[in-house]
């Protein structure tokens, strides 16, 4: 019994806890010390890093977006319209989520391992004694630079992904250039923009916080290392899923 | 036994009353009291296990205590903030069991971390460097500024260490196990260094270690500033070295959890006790 109890007690512990170290993250945003250094390299690492991978993905879902659109619009007559569907697909859906992804499968691990690493090793015990707070040190300026990276990311990707779509309809399609470009460029409305800039900016939370927080309880030694980076993939590409159909659920009912 | 009387006036630094401390249902410390003053020495022993390293970690609030009251630097930290700790704590040096430097960043930095991370009073970027220098010169590592961490080997980790325990010069330095793993030469060399340390600023220390050779040397050698050399406090024969208490030095023996012992060298020694003389190398 005692063992059931447990067993129903610990996920809710975690959902705690992970709320716990949100407001204290949230909090230490407004409160000094600002460790500009260290928010600045984390910039660096999420967003200048993760750049050539975003472009790479965001540029080949644009081209195969247009394919597989050309075909089913040309059953209407309809190509013509392919800048369109590409545009709203990417700025609403797919540009917002895949870069999430890519940005939790390469910097939520990072940030686990890390964390992970210095947890077990006794180093945020020794930041404590030192007299900084590992989340103020650690945690307040990942989620920071996530935030501030995962939307400018998301831009580049929508932009790369309608490059990659302009060449398929420009070469295969027989598109001119401004059909295609007109036909994006007007099909997106002040809904669409903040849609696709608001999505990035609530998985940047959850991405940094997760990774932060699978880092931090990080027990058992590299073999709990292993386990916190591949808990924290999964659970932010899992969030990343949830949040993106309440978020557009919300919005398709704006509209 | 008389002991040297430390001067009038000189405060506790840090006080335990009747500290006890439990992890689900071990008990890890029980009833613990002592008192460590300024320019004052307490060497606790113990085996493994017994509760020294859940002892220094509850002296500066990185565990809870679960009854009695900790003071740190005359404040009573048994119910204090994670904030207000955090800025009480970077006035106290402490030396982690194998050095505990953060491994991707520089011995430099590691050093400077102190100085520049504290959360009041962080000091300008010039001054930083000049600081590091010297302390790195006082462990005599002055070389190793651009290295990292994993670049050393154990006892010149064990050294920036110290060097970046001691780089805020604080009144009272915590000492985790700073011997542990290293043979008798390099172990000599930190307990030297840690005794330099001691007569530089005249701090007190907590040094919490397995060796008892580690107390004996901060018992009874002094460094002698004109000579830069570490010299016995007493030339009276070994009969009488530990008669009285110069160094203001005095062992604290840890049993489960518990104090078995505390007084000075001489005390320690005349022990008849099986556990807490098991500490003390009987010499022919």
């Amino acid at each position: 019994m005692a063992g059931l109890l447990d067993f129903l007690k610990s996920p809710v512990a975690a959902i705690q806890d992970f709320y716990i170290l949100s407001g204290r993250a949230l909090r230490n945003v407004f409160r000094a010390p600002h460790y500009a250094d260290d928010i600045a390299i984390q910039m660096d690492v999420i967003g200048v890093g993760s750049l050539p991978i975003v472009i790479l993905t965001g540029f080949f879902s644009g081209l195969v977006i247009t394919m597989q659109m050309s075909r089913a619009l040309s059953q209407y007559g309809a190509v013509g319209q392919v800048g369109q569907i590409v545009a709203l697909t990417l700025v609403r859906e797919l540009g917002p989520v895949l870069t999430a992804l890519l940005v939790a499968g390469r910097n939520a691990s990072g940030i686990a391992s890390e964390l992970g690493s210095m947890k077990v090793t006794e180093q945020i015990d020794a930041m404590r004694a030192l007299g900084t707070d590992p989340i103020q040190k650690l945690v307040t300026p990942r989620m920071i630079a996530t935030c501030a990276m995962l939307p400018m990311l998301t831009i580049v990707a929508d932009f790369v992904g309608m490059c990659g779509g302009y060449i398929i309809a420009y070469l295969t399609l027989g598109l001119t250039t401004s059909e295609y470009w007109n036909t994006a460029y007007q099909s997106l409305e002040y809904n669409d923009i903040v849609q696709g800039l608001l999505k990035p900016f609530v998985f940047a939370f959850i991405i940094s916080l997760v990774g932060c927080f699978y880092g931090l309880r990080t027990s058992g030694g590299t073999q709990g290392v292993g386990r916190a980076t591949t808990q924290a993939v999964v659970v932010a590409s899992v969030w990343v899923f949830v949040l993106t159909s309440l978020l557009t659920r919300i919005f398709v009912n704006l509209h | 036994m008389p002991d040297a009387a430390l001067p009038a006036g000189t405060e506790s630094l840090l006080r335990f009353e009747n500290v006890g401390v439990r992890f689900d249902d071990v008990t890890a410390l029980q009833n613990i009291s002592f008192d460590l003053h300024g320019g004052e020495t307490r060497v606790v022993l113990g085996a493994a296990g017994s509760g020294k390293t859940t002892l220094l970690k509850a002296a500066i609030g990185l565990i809870r205590v679960d009854s009695g009251r900790v003071y740190l630097l005359g404040h009573d930290i048994t119910n204090m903030q994670e904030n207000q700790l955090l800025d009480l704590r970077s006035q106290v040096g402490v030396l982690f069991q194998e050095g505990g430097l953060f491994d991707s960043i520089t011995v430099a930095e590691n050093v400077a971390y102190p100085l520049v991370n504290r959360r009041v009073h962080a000091m300008p970027l010039n001054e930083v460097d000049t600081k590091v220098q010297e302390a790195l010169r006082f462990v005599e590592l002055e070389h190793t500024l651009e290295q990292y961490p994993s670049e050393l080997s154990g006892g010149m980790r064990r050294r920036v260490g110290i060097a970046r325990a001691v780089v805020s010069e604080p009144p009272l330095v915590l000492y985790d196990s700073p011997t542990a793993g290293l043979d008798p030469i390099t172990a000599n060399t930190i307990m030297a260094l840690i005794a330099k340390e001691r007569d530089f600023q005249n701090t007190a220390n907590l040094i919490v270690t397995q060796r008892y050779q580690d107390g004996q040397l901060m018992a009874n050698f002094r460094y002698n500033r004109s000579s830069g050399n570490l010299e016995p406090v007493s030339r009276n024969g070994a009969g009488n070295r530990a008669g009285s208490n110069p160094t203001h030095t005095i062992f604290m023996v840890m049993k489960e959890g518990q104090l078995a012992f505390e007084g000075n060298q001489a005390e320690l020694e005349a022990s008849r006790d099986p556990y807490i003389s098991k500490f003390v190398p009987k010499y022919s």
